[in-house]
C-alpha cells in the first residue's frame, strides 16, 4: 500500500466538505476518483497537495505520515498534480518550464545547452521529439499536458494526481495523453485519475472510489463496475426516506400549458430541443456533469441567447435574449454556483432579497425602507430563514439558509416560472427535504419549475416530469409513473454503454 | 522562431531604420563623435531603465526610480560639500541605501500583497521629499575625483569619445543582460510575470524574487543618480522628474510587455538608444521644436503597444489552426 488516507475530514464554514473518507492506492495502479461537482473530489486532492490543511484524520505515503503544507512540498514528498489547466508557464521555453528550478549551472549561470539536452531526454521517455527550445504556448494543449505530466514526475516520481486532465482535450489528444499515462503505470508510478468523462474511466483506470457529498461511497475494480451502478454510485438513492412523493403521478397533460419551446437551440452549446411546460409543473433536467443541464437553463434565461427556434406563451411569442428581457417575461433563474453567482456575500439578508426587485425598479425608484423590511421579514418567516435578524450578513448563514434567501429574492419578483440550477447542493439532508417541500408548495400556488439536479432521487421526489440530457442532447422525456430512479438512470446510461466498452 | 522575440527585432529593425533616415539626411550623423555623445547622453536613463526592465519582466513596476535618482544627486552633493568623505565612500553608502530602498518596497509589495503601483508611487514621494529635505537649491559638486571622472573617456577612432559613463551604462546592460537571461532568479523573474499562481506553484520563492527585483531596481537607480551627477556635475532635488516614465518607455519600445513575463534586455538599450536618435535628429535639425521628441515617442509607443497586442493575437490563431 503506496498511499493510505484514513477517516480524512475538512470542513469549510457551511459544509462539510470532506467527511470521514477512506482512500488507499495500490502500487502501480490507476485509480478512478469520481463525484459529482462538490462531491469532495478536489477538496481531497487540494489536501493531498497542500494547498489545504486537513482538519482531521491521517494521509500516509510509504508507511509514513505526511503532512504537506505546500504544493512544493508535497513534490518533495513524492506527489506531484497535473490539472486541468496547465500550470506551466507559456512565456518560458519547453526546456525551461521541464528544468524550472534545477537548471543545470556552470559558473553561477544557467548552461542552456545543457538544460535543453536533458530537457529533450526527459521528453524522449514520453516518445516526444519536439524543439524544446521554443516557447511552451506554441504547442498545442495535449504535449503541453503532457510537458506538464514529465515534469511532475520527474519532481516527485511516486504519487501522480491527474485532475481532469482532458478536459479540453479532443479524441486524438486524449489517446495521446492516455497512453503516456499507461507508460507511467508500467513504469511502477502510481496514479489518482480524477475525471467525469465515464468513458476514460473505464478505459483506463484499475479501479474507481466514488465520492459523493463528502463522503466515500464506495472502492471497486472498474472490471467489476458496469455504467449504471457507476452513475448509481455517483448520483445517489438515499433520498427516498427523507421525503415523501411529492410530485403527482398525473400526466403533465392534465395541467394548462403555460410555455412552449420549440426547436430551442444553440450551436456549440445545446442541440434544439423541444420542451412544454405546465402551470405549476415541476419539470427536472437530468443527466451527467457536462451533459448540457447547466446550459439548458442558461439558454432559456437568456445568459447565452438561443440560435434558433422559439419561446411562447399562451399570448404568443416570447423574447429571452437576455436575462432582463427573461425576467420581464416573469423567469426566475437561481444559479448553480451559490457562492459566486448566487448571493452578495457582504450584504445583509434584507439586501439579497430586494435585489432583483430593486433592479427591475431601476434605481431611480428606490424601494422604501419598511417595505424592504417588510419583505425580508415576511420571506424569513415564510420559508424559515434561521438568522437573528434581517440584517444580518448572508454570508455568515448556513447553505441552506443562502439557498432560502436566494430563493426569496426570487419569489419576490413573483415570477411565473423559475429555473432553480443544483438548489440543494451542499446543503445538509434536513434542509435539503424542507427547500423540496418548499418547491411543492409553490407548484401548488400556481408557479412552474424547472429543476437541475445531479441527484436522482431529488428529482424523482419532487418533478412531475423529467428530461434527460446526454451529451448536450435531451434524449428521453419521462413522467409520470415511468418518473423511477431506476428509468432515470437507464436513460443516462443507455447507448454509452457500448462505447464505454470499447 | 518564438513570436516572444519578435519585438526585439521590431525595435532592432526600427532603430537601423531610422538610423539610416537620419543618416541620409545627415551623413554625419553616422560618426563616431555622434554614437560617443548618444551613449554618453544616454547614460543615466540607460542604467535606470535596465532595472526598470526586470521590475517590468516580473510583471511590477517602479515608480520612484526618478525621485531616487535626484535624490542620490542631492546626497552626494551635499556628502561632499559637508565632509571629507571620498566619493568612491560616498558611493558605497548611497548604492546600500538605495538598493535597500528598493528591498524595502518590494518587502511591502509582497508581504502586503499591495500593487507595485501604489507602494512605488509612495516611494516616489518619499525620495523626492528626503532630497528637499536634504537640499532645495542646486548643488554644485567640486572635487578633483570628480573631475576626473567625467574627463575620463577613451578616443575611439574618428574623434569620438567613448565616456567612463558611456562605457558604464554599456557594462551595467551586460551585467543585466546576464542575470536577465543566464540566471535562476532571472528565470523566476520571468515566471512571475507570467503567473504568479503558477509560479508559486513551480517553487518559485516569491518573496525572496520580489524583495530582490526591486532591490536591484533600487541599486539601479542609485547607480544612475551617480552617473548622473557626474554628467551634470551637481545635485538638485528638482532634477529628473518623470525620468521613471521615461525609462518605462524605453522599456516598452525595447519590446518588453508592459504586462511582464517576456522581453530582452538588449531590447531596452535599444530603446533607450532609439529614444536618444530622436533627440539627436532634432537637434541636428535645429528649427524643430524640442517637443516633437515627444510626440515621436508617444507615436513610437503606442505603436509597439499595438505591435504586441497584433503578435498575442497573431500567435493564438495560429496556435488554434495548428491544434484543431
Amino acid at each position: 500500500m503506496l498511499l493510505s488516507i484514513r477517516s480524512l475530514t475538512k470542513s469549510f464554514p457551511g459544509t462539510v466538505a470532506l467527511d470521514q473518507v477512506d482512500f488507499d492506492l495500490q502500487a502501480g495502479e490507476i485509480h478512478a476518483l469520481l463525484g459529482e461537482n462538490g462531491a469532495g473530489k478536489s477538496t481531497l486532492i487540494k489536501c493531498l497537495t497542500g494547498a489545504y490543511r486537513r482538519d482531521g484524520g491521517t494521509i500516509s505515503l510509504d508507511g509514513a505520515e505526511v503532512d504537506p503544507r505546500s504544493t512544493v512540498e508535497a513534490q518533495d514528498l513524492g506527489i506531484g498534480t497535473v490539472y486541468q489547466e496547465v500550470n506551466l508557464l507559456p512565456n518560458l521555453t519547453v526546456a525551461q518550464n521541464l528544468m524550472f528550478g534545477r537548471e543545470p549551472r556552470r559558473m553561477g549561470l544557467i548552461n542552456s545547452r545543457a538544460m535543453r539536452d536533458e530537457a529533450r531526454g526527459m521528453l524522449h521517455q514520453y516518445g516526444l521529439d519536439i524543439d524544446v527550445g521554443r516557447d511552451l504556448g506554441s504547442y498545442p494543449v495535449a504535449i503541453q499536458q503532457i510537458i506538464a505530466i514529465a515534469r511532475a514526475v520527474s519532481l516527485s516520481g511516486k504519487v501522480l494526481i491527474l485532475d481532469e486532465p482532458t478536459a479540453s482535450l479532443d479524441a486524438a489528444e486524449v489517446r495521446m495523453v492516455f497512453d503516456v499515462v499507461r507508460g507511467l503505470r508500467d513504469r511502477g508510478l502510481d496514479i489518482i485519475f480524477v475525471s467525469h468523462f465515464l468513458d476514460q474511466v473505464f478505459d483506463l483506470t484499475d479501479r474507481v472510489t466514488v465520492l459523493r457529498n463528502g463522503r466515500k461511497v464506495v472502492t471497486e475494480s472498474t472490471a467489476a463496475l458496469n455504467r449504471v451502478s457507476l452513475i448509481e454510485h455517483m448520483l445517489g438513492r438515499e433520498l427516498e426516506d427523507q421525503v415523501d412523493e411529492l410530485s403527482s403521478d398525473a400526466p403533465h397533460s392534465a395541467l394548462p400549458e403555460l410555455l412552449r419551446f420549440t426547436n430551442f437551440g444553440r450551436r456549440g452549446v445545446i442541440e434544439p430541443f423541444d420542451m412544454v411546460v405546465g402551470r405549476g409543473e415541476v419539470v427536472g433536467l437530468a443527466g451527467l456533469l457536462g451533459s448540457g443541464r447547466t446550459e439548458s437553463a442558461e439558454l432559456i434565461f437568456g445568459l447565452r441567447p438561443a440560435q434558433t427556434g422559439t419561446a411562447s406563451d399562451a399570448n404568443g411569442e416570447l423574447d429571452l435574449k437576455s436575462p432582463p428581457a427573461a425576467i420581464a417575461a416573469g423567469f426566475g433563474f437561481a444559479p448553480e454556483d451559490r457562492k459566486t453567482d448566487g448571493i452578495v456575500a457582504d450584504l445583509s439578508i434584507r439586501e439579497n432579497i430586494i435585489l432583483a426587485l430593486q433592479a427591475r425598479r431601476g434605481w431611480a425608484r428606490p424601494l422604501p425602507r419598511s417595505e424592504q423590511n417588510r419583505l425580508a421579514d415576511d420571506y424569513i418567516d415564510k420559508l424559515d430563514i434561521r438568522t437573528s435578524g434581517r440584517e444580518k450578513a448572508i454570508g455568515d448563514l448556513s447553505g441552506g439558509n443562502q439557498q432560502k434567501v436566494v430563493l426569496a429574492r426570487w419569489l419576490a419578483m413573483n415570477p411565473r416560472f423559475l429555473i432553480l440550477d443544483e438548489p440543494t447542493r451542499g446543503i445538509d439532508v434536513g434542509a435539503h427535504a424542507e427547500i423540496l417541500r418548499l418547491i411543492h408548495r409553490l407548484t401548488e400556488q400556481g408557479m412552474s419549475v424547472l429543476i437541475i439536479s445531479s441527484e436522482i432521487d431529488e428529482l424523482v421526489a419532487v418533478a412531475d416530469r423529467v428530461m434527460v440530457l446526454r451529451d448536450r442532447r435531451f434524449v428521453a422525456e419521462l413522467e409520470g409513473p415511468l418518473v423511477t430512479g431506476d428509468e432515470i438512470m437507464r436513460a443516462i446510461a443507455s447507448d454509452d454503454g457500448n462505447r464505454g466498452a470499447a | 522562431m518564438n513570436t516572444r522575440a519578435l519585438p526585439l527585432y521590431a525595435t532592432i529593425v526600427i532603430f537601423l531604420l531610422a538610423y539610416l533616415l537620419c543618416w541620409l539626411q545627415f551623413p554625419n550623423i553616422l560618426s563616431t563623435r555622434v554614437i560617443g555623445n548618444l551613449l554618453t547622453d544616454n547614460a543615466y536613463p540607460g542604467i535606470v531603465a535596465v532595472g526598470m526592465t526586470l521590475v517590468i519582466l516580473s510583471g511590477g513596476i517602479d515608480l520612484s526610480v526618478g525621485s531616487v535618482i535626484a535624490f542620490s544627486g542631492v546626497f552626494i552633493a551635499v556628502l561632499l560639500r559637508d565632509t571629507s568623505l571620498h566619493p568612491l565612500i560616498v558611493f558605497a553608502l548611497l548604492l546600500a541605501l538605495t538598493t535597500a530602498f528598493g528591498a524595502a518596497m518590494g518587502f511591502l509589495i509582497y508581504r502586503l500583497a499591495m500593487p507595485a503601483f501604489i507602494v512605488t508611487l509612495a516611494g516616489m514621494f518619499l525620495a523626492r521629499g528626503a532630497a528637499y529635505m536634504l537640499s532645495i537649491e542646486s548643488v554644485p559638486i567640486q572635487h578633483p575625483f570628480y573631475e576626473a571622472l567625467k574627463d575620463a573617456y577613451w578616443l575611439m577612432p574618428g574623434k569620438g569619445r567613448l565616456t567612463l559613463i558611456g562605457i558604464a551604462m554599456l557594462l551595467t546592460v551586460l551585467g543585466g543582460t546576464i542575470i536577465a537571461h543566464g540566471t535562476r532568479f532571472g528565470a523566476s523573474v520571468y515566471a512571475l510575470g507570467g503567473g504568479e499562481a503558477t509560479a508559486r506553484l513551480m517553487g518559485v520563492r516569491q518573496g525572496r524574487t520580489t524583495v530582490l527585483i526591486y532591490a536591484f531596481s533600487g541599486f539601479m537607480a542609485g547607480l544612475s543618480g551617480i552617473v548622473f551627477s557626474i554628467y551634470t556635475g551637481s545635485g538638485y532635488s528638482l532634477a529628473t522628474v518623470g525620468t521613471e516614465l521615461t525609462a518605462i518607455a524605453a522599456v516598452v519600445i525595447g519590446g518588453t510587455l508592459l504586462t511582464g513575463g517576456a522581453g530582452y534586455m538588449f531590447g531596452t538599450l535599444i530603446g533607450v538608444l532609439t529614444m536618444g536618435l530622436i533627440q539627436t535628429y532634432i537637434v541636428f535639425d535645429g528649427t524643430l521644436s524640442s517637443w516633437w521628441t515627444k510626440i515621436v515617442i508617444g507615436t513610437l509607443l503606442l505603436g509597439f503597444i499595438l505591435l504586441q497586442k497584433g503578435l498575442l493575437k497573431l500567435s493564438q490563431s495560429r496556435l488554434n489552426r495548428g491544434g484543431a
